[in-house]
């Protein structure tokens, strides 16, 4: 039977699925839509009713300083967080993917706990290391902490890619007399471009969004973006919130999209 | 390289490329979780002082004051309800997704991942321009007189269920496609030609094979929604607080360091105890599948 036969046999339970799917995907995105469509209210409130349309919750938000200041944080702690965390996830990756050792299921566990123990239990481990090291909290101490929560999905990521390519490029080039590093830079590297690409963006955003951990690790008085709409949230949910949510949702949806047109551009280029 | 004998260069390589990785996870992981244990054996003094002089005071603290109990059990509660809703709500459309002969598959994979992109805060607060007094289920009711009085549905402990399944959905409906992918075919055919109706070879067939993704989701998702702090922070009155905001309050709050991290490590253990039970059974490295995609 194929999968035509199969798909209109299966009649009204299709149908419902159908329904209850297209449901989910309404739950998924009504809450983001509302959001947006909230942001350019004109009303005082951050609610429901719409009053009018007007841009002035953005202009106010351009001129709010805390708010640009837990941008820029929070836009560094990224970037430097992506590519740090990227190289060493790529190296790992590299490692695990390419070689033989001992220990290494043990390893792979070790490397993918990070994402499995509760982020607020990480959130403690480092304080009480830093406490018992008698050290203060810093923005290093952050990215540090940032770059263990990430490191799992650049492994992750990078692993899927690398045992698609093919070792006998590699070898090839070691027998023409290229060094490990030239056959990484000249042949493993590009082949790997996506999955970098994608790590990257993926740390970025991995980053850019933390919050329970941040709580814990940000040093008094920094604030970063997730904590800093956490700390307006609770005074009201003024208007002023929704135009900074847009304005993230923006970004944080823009950015990936760019990145993976992108990563795919550049996977066409080395199929060639 | 194959069939060669290894020289020592080549057995060391790994370890140098696995090496700053395993060092940053030794230091910010690994010796953080062992001083969390010593430290639950600290004793705490007063705010934000504690010694290391070795007592049980904090365990004993944990294990005799039902306060904390009641917590314990709220937390795996509202866990235990949320992955259940998950995967009641996730498996349908993965279903529906790996079934469908609609041309752009990906459209409705990528439309599961965008909200991974979207700021975690802002998804979970958007949540009260839904339900708040102000919210859009209210304003709507009241607009059609279905009522008067703005329901309450925001600050409650249903409030903080549904924001941690929004969260979580598209971790649950990506695992359960990803091993309703992998079934094959043939097989439902098979089961169709020797006379079983659709709903029976869904149930004979297709289900338990799609089982290791479902159990994959719920463990996720669990041990996930155990672990948040954030939504019932947002989403939750004071009443809706969990494990997680016990911890923070504890540490952040009332700076008793030592009562945190006996607090964290109950948390740890009950959470790698639910992941040693289902990797016992499922293995854990099924789980990552979905999100490695």
């Amino acid at each position: 039977m194929s999968d035509a036969a199969l798909e209109t046999s299966q009649g009204i339970g299709w149908q419902t699925i159908k329904v209850f799917t297209v449901l989910v995907y309404i739950f998924m995105f009504a809450p983001i839509i509302v959001v947006v469509i909230l942001s350019f209210n004109d009303s005082m409130f951050g609610g429901f009713p719409m009053t009018g349309f007007s841009l002035r919750w953005y202009e106010k938000l351009m001129g709010n300083e805390a708010v640009l200041r837990a941008f820029r944080t929070s836009l560094w702690i990224a970037l430097v967080t992506s590519v740090v965390c990227t190289a060493l996830g790529i190296m790992g990756a590299m490692a695990l993917v390419r070689y033989e050792f001992p220990g290494k299921e043990w390893v792979n566990t070790m490397v993918i706990a990070p994402a499995l123990v509760p982020e607020t239990v990480l959130g403690v481990g480092l304080l009480l290391l830093i406490r018992w090291a008698e050290q203060p909290r810093t923005l290093g101490l952050m990215i540090a902490g940032h770059i263990m929560l990430a490191l799992p999905y650049v492994v992750l990521v990078v692993q899927a890619r690398l045992i698609g390519i093919k070792r006998v490029y590699e070898e090839a080039a070691l027998s023409l007399g290229a060094n490990r590093l030239q056959t990484f830079r000249e042949i493993t590297l590009p082949l790997l471009m996506p999955a970098v690409v994608a790590s990257m963006l993926l740390v970025f955003t991995i980053s850019f969004d933390n919050i329970t951990a941040s709580m814990f690790w940000r040093p008094s008085g920094v604030e970063t973006m997730p904590t800093q709409i956490l700390s307006m949230l609770k005074i009201s949910i003024s208007p002023e919130i929704n135009a900074l949510g847009t304005l993230m949702i923006v970004v944080t949806v823009g950015l990936p999209l760019l990145g993976g047109f992108l990563a795919r551009m550049l996977a066409r280029g080395t199929r060639d | 390289m194959a069939g060669t004998l290894m020289t020592a260069a080549e057995a060391r390589r790994p370890w140098f490329l696995l090496g700053p990785t395993l060092i940053a996870l030794t230091v910010l992981m690994v010796l953080p979780i062992c001083i969390m244990f010593l430290f639950s054996f600290y004793e705490f003094v007063s705010a934000g002082i504690d010694r290391d002089v070795y007592t049980l005071a904090n365990w004993r603290e944990f294990f005799t004051d039902s306060y904390y109990h009641h917590f314990l059990w709220k937390t795996v509660r509202v866990a235990a309800i949320t992955a259940i809703l998950c995967g009641i709500m996730g498996y349908p459309p993965a279903y529906f997704i790996a079934m469908t002969r609609f041309k752009h598959k990906w459209l409705l994979l990528l439309l599961l991942i965008v909200p991974f992109w979207i700021s975690f805060t802002i998804r979970t607060f958007s949540w009260i321009h839904i339900l708040g007094e102000q919210g859009a289920i209210n304003v709507t009711l009241i607009y059609l007189g279905i009522i008067s009085q703005p329901l309450r549905m925001l600050y409650t402990e249903g409030s903080v269920i549904m924001g941690m399944i929004h969260f979580l959905l598209p971790y649950m409906i990506l695992n359960v496609y990803v091993s309703l992918e992998g079934i094959d075919r043939n097989l439902i055919s098979a089961a169709r030609t020797l006379g079983c109706t659709n709903f029976q070879a869904f149930r004979e067939v297709t289900l338990p094979l799609s089982l290791p993704g479902l159990m994959a989701g719920l463990l996720l998702c669990f041990v996930l929604a155990a672990g948040s702090y954030v939504t019932p922070e947002i989403l939750g009155s004071g009443r809706d607080a969990l494990f997680g905001n016990l911890i923070y309050d504890t540490i952040m709050g009332q700076l008793n360091w030592p009562l945190g991290a006996t607090l964290s490590v109950v948390l740890l253990v009950m959470l790698g105890a639910v992941a040693a039970i289902y990797s016992r059974y499922m293995g854990l490295s099924r789980i990552f599948k979905g999100l490695s995609r």
